[in-house]
């Protein structure tokens, strides 16, 4: 059995004595107008990581979700350790002891960590938090990872928190987790220690279900891997397959499996690094800095430390990148940067003069443009729709106003280029921008900060959470922009992206600029280290993002 | 799982996903419109039954004494003040901000208006003398409103509680008005003085009906122009659905929720103004229409359209003329009528939460309210 047919789902024998703990059969599910999951067959086994891979819309959440009890599916039935189980709500799939960690965090923001983790898992009326704080440290062992349990947890970064989703997911002793996109707000550093924390799941005994949309992290990271396309199960590849390819092959055949016909199109995704590895070269950028700042001090939020002392001058047409790991003043410096945030020392000049007083709408009139990481809560209004989400930062402006009136004819017709230039996929200008999907909300965000002309662009994780051909249309954006002429400042924790694009890359480490590295042979080995403090014998922790990850099956552990 | 809920199109030669399937807009506004409003009216039939009157001679009573026999001028007298607090109340809810303070805004408007107003309708002509009232009064409750806002908008406090608050500083401040400066001893009780019937606010030709209803139409279609039209209804919009929105869009926050606090504030100090110089002519101490908290949930029926509003305040101001004398046919207190509110605004609780679960129309609440235009 190497890889086995969607529809041949009586096919399924547990291979030797891992027996499985979760078996899925025949699960369909349909939403108006579109089939989330089509007739599905899988089973999970202990002591395995199945990847279930697949495009933003494949539908690996709605199967998951069914396994979590939040979804309830049209047909099928799911059976845990061999017997028939009815998962009708997320209580009954915990009591059989399936874990779930969503991509988008589920804790109550103004609790603490002790306080959230208590709240989910005890029935007593009395808390006992002397046990939980026991319990919390016991788990924070077990993942390697450090918690203060009376942090509030609105003020963790996106990345710690979901490290308390993890331990939450295991409180109650889950036999079987499903972490749906875990390593979307992960550095490569913690990626590597995430499948550590997966190594030793697998040791106790856990059956790991990991949903992601990332190739590499699936081939590196599951010991079996499925693979989803518009809702169907195109196949799985068990561990004697993966092991007995090598990386490129097996790369190229995920990418025929996932895309089906496109994949010719499409390219590999190695295609796309070299495209733009190719457009980075030769480019004489004027010496004369656009954007400066010099020592700019922000205050965080809470526990955040905000940045501090932070200098960097950026050339016109050059793309700096930001590198560190979440939460080390990212967005508080972006924050800054854009005016959303008061200084607290420090000065900040855009063609040679101060803009540090200025408001944020000054700003962007200045051609100061700011792609937010936060899309839904900050960059869009959902439920306005589409094209008025084009013009938010012009309200008022002419064209699209008039003596105060809006003039909805222009702002259409403006919406209607930039729907095409920037490929949204939406029914019309008029639905409501909550209703599209994160990539798409992705490009209105874009299409509005990067029209009407835009000179500085800072942009703080702009492919977090993006499937491969949204996160390639955005890169492919702000190299054309470069191009132009358009300075840009890429924030993110993914540092493949920023050796992809960048010309030279800045490490923010707890909120000082602790380097600025050239891009070129050897920078990700010198960012690696810059990105931990600075000593290089953390460096063990970081695995270089341009390689794929140590396998974890080949060798069954890792160094 | 906004993946599942919202595929995006994987196919590039796909249509776009389809939009969730959705109840007519007709339908919507049926059922979280006049759903509750219709179930209260049951519900109150009930009670009516249970405490041994007739519901069918009650609600005949109520559209007797609030609609026929000239009584419907009675309705819109009523009407004029109800308008004018529910286009205030439009303005602050847009904006996500609860100005819940608008009983005390009104009072203490009125007093200042009619307690000032014998005084300075001997001096100057009538219109006079009314436009400066009005306009006072539109500016002692505007700047009244100036302490929430710029608390809310320089420290982040509550609305909620700071305007609750300063409703009993409001109504205290005017009777220490009343029995104060303004005290007419002619009379037996602690009032001011009272105005002359001419020097009130003018009739409309031929009926009883004073001109207060002409600002308030007047008020209620300025308030749905500027929500619908313009860049400040927008600006507001973009408030109310998230301030973190505002922020990053580039909107001057802490102004917007001054300025929207002090156009309210104006328009519940015309509401009072409109109220005690066309109705009244004189206050007394402890008088307390106590509009405002029964216009708020006629604003979110009429989910926070300005022009939507006007049919749901002229059936309560039917409901709460006609139930005057309903309920003294049916020897009921006249607090009957708040019960009638009050299960209004439990029908709609109940619609709201089963909303959540089924498919029951748009949210009231502001920021999921309004439907996208463009």
């Amino acid at each position: 059995m190497t890889e086995t047919d969607t529809n041949a789902s009586t096919g399924w024998t547990a291979a030797g004595g891992d027996a499985p703990a979760v078996e899925l059969e025949g699960i369909s599910k349909a939403y108006p107008g579109v089939v989330a999951n089509d007739d599905v067959s899988l089973s999970i086994r202990r002591g395995e990581v199945h990847c279930l891979l697949g495009e933003n819309g494949a539908g690996k959440s709605t199967l998951m979700g069914i396994l979590a009890g939040m979804v309830a599916p049209d047909a099928g039935s799911i059976r845990v350790d061999r017997r028939d189980a009815a998962i009708d709500s997320p209580k009954r799939a915990i009591e059989l002891g399936i874990g779930m960690v969503y991509q988008h965090t589920t804790l109550v923001p103004t609790l603490t960590v002790l306080e959230n983790l208590m709240l989910g898992a005890s029935r007593a009326l009395r808390l006992d938090a002397t046990r939980s704080k026991a319990r919390l440290a016991e788990l924070a062992g077990t993942l390697g990872i450090e918690v203060d349990p009376d942090a509030v947890v609105e003020t963790l970064a996106l990345g710690q928190q979901q490290q308390i989703e993890i331990v939450k997911a295991l409180w109650r002793g889950s036999k079987v987790l499903i972490l749906d996109e875990p390593t979307s707000m992960l550095t490569p550093a913690g990626v590597a220690e995430l499948q550590k924390v997966l190594v030793r799941l697998k040791e106790h005994g856990l059956a790991v279900v990991f949903i992601t949309h990332k190739l590499y992290e699936a081939i590196s990271i599951g010991d079996r891997v499925s693979i989803l396309r518009q809702g169907r199960l195109v196949a799985t590849l068990d561990p004697e397959t993966l092991g007995s390819k090598t990386h490129e092959e097996l790369q190229a055949r995920i990418v025929e499996l996932m895309f089906g016909e496109e994949a010719r199109a499409l390219g590999g995704v190695a295609e796309l690094q070299d495209e733009l590895e190719g457009r980075r070269e030769g480019r004489a950028l004027p010496e004369e800095p656009l954007l400066e700042l010099l020592d700019v001090s922000a205050p965080g939020d809470g526990h955040e430390g905000g940045v501090h002392e932070v200098s960097l001058a950026v050339r016109p047409g050059e793309i700096l990148g930001i590198a560190g790991v979440d939460g080390n003043g990212q967005r508080e410096l972006a924050e800054a940067v854009a005016g959303q945030r008061h200084l607290s020392g420090g000065d900040i000049r855009l063609g040679g003069a101060s803009i540090s007083r200025l408001s944020v709408a000054k700003r962007q009139r200045l051609g100061l443009r700011y792609v937010t990481d936060d899309r839904l809560g900050e960059g869009i209004v959902s439920q306005l729709s589409v094209a008025l989400n084009f013009v938010l930062k012009r309200i008022g402006q002419a064209p699209f106003w008039h003596r105060g009136r809006i003039r909805h004819a222009p702002i259409n017709e403006t919406a209607q280029d930039l729907v095409e230039r920037f490929d949204v996929r939406t029914p019309g200008v008029a639905a409501r921008a909550g209703t599209l999907s994160g990539g798409n909300v992705q490009k209105v965000v874009l299409a509005r900060e990067l029209s009407f002309g835009p000179k500085v662009v800072i942009y703080n994780k702009p492919t977090y959470g993006l499937d491969i051909r949204t996160t390639r249309a955005v890169r492919a954006r702000i190299h054309e922009q470069a191009e132009h002429g358009v300075t840009a400042v890429v924030i993110s924790t993914d540092l493949e992206e920023l050796l992809d694009l960048c010309d030279r890359i800045a490490v923010l480490f707890r909120g000082r600029v602790t380097g600025v590295v050239e891009n070129g042979p050897g920078a990700e080995r010198r960012i690696g280290e810059l990105m931990v403090g600075g000593f290089a014998g953390e460096d063990a922790q970081h695995f270089p993002p341009g390689e794929i990850a140590p396998s974890l099956h080949s060798g069954g552990e890792l160094r | 799982m906004t993946e599942t809920a919202l595929p995006s199109p994987v196919g590039v030669g796909e249509e776009p996903a389809a939009p969730p399937r959705r109840r007519s807009a007709a339908g919507d506004t049926l059922l979280r419109s006049i759903g509750p409003v219709a179930a209260a009216l049951v519900a109150g039939a009930i009670l009516l039954v249970a405490l041994g009157r007739n519901p069918l001679t009650f609600y005949a009573d109520v559209l007797r004494g609030g609609l026929l026999d000239g009584f419907w001028q009675e309705s819109v007298i009523r009407m004029a003040p109800l308008l004018l607090i529910a286009a205030g109340l439009v303005v602050v809810f847009k904006a996500g901000i609860w100005n819940l303070g608008i009983d005390g805004q009104l009072l203490l408007a009125a007093t200042l208006a009619v307690g000032l107003g014998p005084g300075l309708e001997k001096r100057a002509p009538n219109t006079v003398t009314l436009v400066v009232l009005f306009l006072l009064a539109a500016a002692v409750a505007g700047v009244w409103t100036l302490v929430p806002a710029l608390l809310k908008a320089r420290y982040g406090l509550n609305e909620i509680i700071t305007t609750l608050m300063m409703t009993f500083i409001g109504i205290n401040v005017a009777n220490i008005l009343i029995k104060g400066p303004f005290q007419d001893f002619s009379s037996n009780v602690p009032q001011t003085g009272v105005l002359p019937f001419d020097a009130m606010l003018p009739t409309l030709p031929g009926t009883r009906i004073h001109v207060g209803i002409l600002v308030a139409l007047a008020a209620i279609l300025v308030v749905w122009y500027l929500m619908t039209w313009t860049s400040f209804g927008l600006r507001l919009q973009i408030l109310g659905a998230s301030v973190r929105s505002a922020k990053h869009l580039g909107l001057n926050v802490p102004r917007l929720i001054v300025v929207s606090f002090a156009v309210s504030g104006v328009l519940m100090g015309l509401a009072g103004a409109a109220e005690f110089l066309g109705v009244w002519g004189y206050i007394r101490a402890d008088q307390n229409p106590a509009f405002g908290l029964e216009v708020v949930p006629l604003v979110f029926l009429a989910r926070l359209n300005a022009l939507a509003v006007v049919p749901f305040v002229g059936f309560f101001a039917v409901l709460s003329i006609g139930g005057d004398l309903a309920t003294r046919e049916a020897e009921l207190p006249n607090d009957f009528i708040l019960v009638l509110v009050g299960l209004i605004l439990l029908f709609m609780a109940v619609t709201e939460y089963l909303g959540r679960t089924r498919a029951l129309g748009q949210s009231y609440l502001p920021a999921a309210r309004r439907r996208a235009r463009a």
